[in-house]
């Protein structure tokens, strides 16, 4: 025992390596934001639910995981996490919609107040179930090593974070901007009565949609579990953030919310690095307040007539 | 002829009930059984409960049955002080075991000394408070933090990093510790706050790196503990590369960890499970009964269930239940083959421990690596950081 011997010394603390590794730092941090906030966008942005047990449904996929690494030993529990999580919480959300969203849309406050119910219930279950101590899950082998570049320790877990994220964000692009069914969605979105008279069935894209935020929350919470820990009250360290991303990309718009996660992510990266981290949390919700003294509606505001009305 | 019967039988019984309500002496066992303390607190109050109940199987205190009565502190700290209040008042109890944050100690402090009752506090914290209303058996800073900064610079750590969460303890622990450090020759190597809770440590573990310690000194509490070790496993650090001492992880918070990324990390307590004498090994037999076999013990938990038995041998010296009669017994009364060793109450209020260094292994169990050379006295006001300062 004892310091191991050539033990780097210390450099400056604006030293090349320690820049390096706060912008892929940046990167990192926007990409948990993104989908941590990315299934919000779906059932806030598009629907106007304020979903309180969003952070919950990140939580469920969280022990989702830690089931599939007890039935799958090794390292391929992942491949079975993903399409479980992903699964799980959109029925999950599915049923949340059916039983109670549903009976409650134009109703925001009072969706606060229940989806709030709902995500006692859930952290009360997790703790019934799993007991009120986290439960372990590791990374596996091939994702727990580090790729060391000019200096740079790179964590192969946060590279594959921001690849789940990218994954994520192409794929529901992709679904909302070139299939009928994202085409209905945005009609939804921009007009519901009149995309009502032409035919699309909006319950159904109401269900559909709430399921899908649920599910990506689902996906979002298998990666996190690789970073953070997993026990009934995680999903409330997720909620404030994905509500703070969501408001600051401007309601409505997935790009907006993809460049408020990065406008996140590299300024709290940025004060982190030249301030304390606790101080850094409070620059970061002055700047987001003064922004949004300026431009209320966040980066990108979409204009659609259900907008309009809930203001 | 048969109803002044019935009135005698009935007075009778009643005076019967009252005397033995008389015999009974109530204790309150105030803690967090629901709220986000709750996972510690629960643990503490089942061992405080399980010394009750020992002490009442072996013919109670002074000839009387102990009654445990329980309050739910629920994790918020105003509720301490209105629970507490009703416990003294209402409940008249003798003496109330409990709290764990510094913060609901602080609540509870001016309403023990309101009613100059006498309050049981079982966790280690940051020194810099002496009521004369508590009996603070946990560690001071200098019964674990220091003792932990001593065996570090004996092993040759020179460069030390400070890591905490944001709140009182981790900064006062901090604020002592570096006063020690530069007064050592040791060099501090950086210091760092996350937010209670807080779950993001990029930017830390950069910061860690640039700076180039030898060791970390770890004061995150709950689930901060969890995200950091992760992370840092991912950042490539270990325990051989980069070693930490955490102040505030024990058994239960091992096992939550895991054994994949805490092994060979290090720990600071007065007690480990893992303590080789029969008091200790009794203890855990008695308790896994009662809980199940998958429980496990921490520091916090054995302060719980000495300071009940520290009461006893008080109330048996005052020969009474009266709190000011029992504070001033208190003082000297020693307890010989505890779990955690023998242990005497100094007239500040705390008591004197044994310190021990733990290396992390399996089933979140620790491995005694270092123990301190007898018991340490202990020290309210660390004389560095706060000159001066004595208890009233």
């Amino acid at each position: 025992m004892g310091p191991v011997a050539g033990t780097p010394t210390p450099r400056s603390p604006m030293n090349p390596v320690f820049v390096g590794e706060q912008l892929f730092n940046g990167f990192s941090i926007a990409s948990i934001l993104l989908l941590a906030a990315v299934g919000l966008a779906l059932s806030f942005g598009l629907m106007r639910v304020i979903n309180m047990a969003h952070g919950e449904m990140l939580m469920v996929a969280g022990y989702l995981t830690y089931l599939s690494s007890l039935w799958v030993p090794g390292p391929a529990y992942l491949l079975l996490a993903f399409p479980l999580a992903f699964a799980g919480t959109a029925l999950l959300g599915a049923l949340l919609e059916v039983s109670m969203i549903r009976r409650l849309y134009g109703r925001p406050l009072d969706t606060l107040l229940a989806t709030w119910g709902v995500s006692l219930i859930l952290q009360q279950a997790g703790r019934s179930l799993f007991g009120p101590t986290g439960v372990p899950v590791t990374a596996p082998a091939w994702l727990s090593g580090a790729l060391q570049v000019w200096g740079l320790t790179i964590p192969h877990t946060r590279l594959f974070v921001i690849a789940v994220a990218l994954a994520v964000l192409g794929g529901l692009a992709y679904l909302l901007t070139r299939t009928r069914f994202g085409m209905h969605v945005r009609a939804v979105n921009q007009g519901r009565e009149v995309a009502q008279t032409l035919g699309v069935n909006t319950r159904q894209v109401d269900l559909l949609v709430f399921a899908l935020g649920s599910g990506l929350a689902g996906i979002a919470g298998v990666a996190l579990a690789l970073l953070s820990p997993i026990n009934p009250t995680v999903g409330q360290s997720y909620i404030v953030n994905a509500f703070l991303v969501v408001i600051l990309g401007g309601i409505g718009s997935i790009a907006g919310t993809a460049l408020s996660a990065a406008a996140l992510g590299f300024f709290t990266a940025f004060t982190e690095s030249i301030t304390s981290v606790s101080l850094a949390k409070v620059l970061v919700l002055v700047l987001v307040v003064a922004f949004l003294q300026f431009r209320p509606r966040g980066f990108i505001s979409a204009r659609s007539r259900a907008l309009e009305e809930a203001a | 002829m048969r109803k002044p019967l019935l009135k005698v039988l009935l007075v009778g019984g009643a005076l019967l009930g009252v005397l033995a309500q008389a015999q009974d002496v109530k204790v309150g066992v105030l803690h967090s059984l629901t709220g986000t303390m709750a996972i510690s607190e629960i643990t503490v109050a089942n061992a405080t409960e399980l010394a009750v109940e020992e002490i009442n199987a072996a013919g109670g205190v002074l000839g009387r049955k102990l009654v445990v009565v329980k309050e739910d502190g629920a994790s918020d700290w105003p509720t301490f002080a209105q629970k507490a209040e009703k416990l003294i008042q209402q409940d008249k109890v003798s003496a109330v075991f409990g709290a764990w944050t510094s913060a609901s100690r602080k609540s509870l402090l001016p309403v023990f000394e309101k009613y100059k009752h006498l309050l049981f506090y079982p966790v280690q914290f940051e020194g810099n408070e002496c009521s004369p209303n508590i009996i603070y058996s946990g560690a001071q800073p200098n019964q674990q933090a220091l003792p932990a900064l001593d065996w570090a610079l004996e092993k040759g750590y020179k460069r030390i990093f400070l890591l905490g969460s944001d709140y009182v303890y981790p900064r006062t622990a901090n604020l002592i510790l570096k006063k020690h450090i530069t007064a050592r020759g040791a060099t501090l190597a950086g210091e760092e706050y996350m937010a209670l809770g807080g779950t993001e440590f990029a930017s830390i573990i950069a910061k860690i790196k640039a700076a180039g310690p030898q060791l970390i000194i770890n004061t995150l509490n709950g689930d901060s503990n969890v995200a950091f070790f992760k992370q840092y496993k991912a950042a490539g650090y270990d325990a051989k590369r980069l070693p930490v001492v955490s102040f505030s992880i024990a058994e239960q918070e091992a096992q939550a960890i895991g054994t994949d990324l805490l092994n060979g990390q290090f720990a600071a307590w007065n007690y480990f499970q893992s303590l080789d004498n029969p008091a200790n090994k009794k203890f855990v037999a008695a308790y896994k009964k009662k809980y199940g076999a998958g429980a496990v013990i921490t520091d916090p938990m054995i302060h719980g269930y000495i300071n009940v038995y520290l009461w006893k041998a008080a109330v048996e010296k005052a020969k009474s239940f009266d709190p000011v009669a029992v504070r001033k017994a208190i003082v000297g009364v020693s307890l010989k083959d505890t779990p955690m060793g023998t242990v005497t109450v100094e007239p500040n209020g705390s008591i004197t421990q044994a310190v021990y260094i733990g290396e992390s292994g399996a089933g979140g169990q620790f491995k005694i690596l270092w123990q301190s050379k007898g018991v340490v006295k202990p020290e309210p006001y660390d004389k560095l950081a706060f000159p001066g300062k004595t208890c009233p």
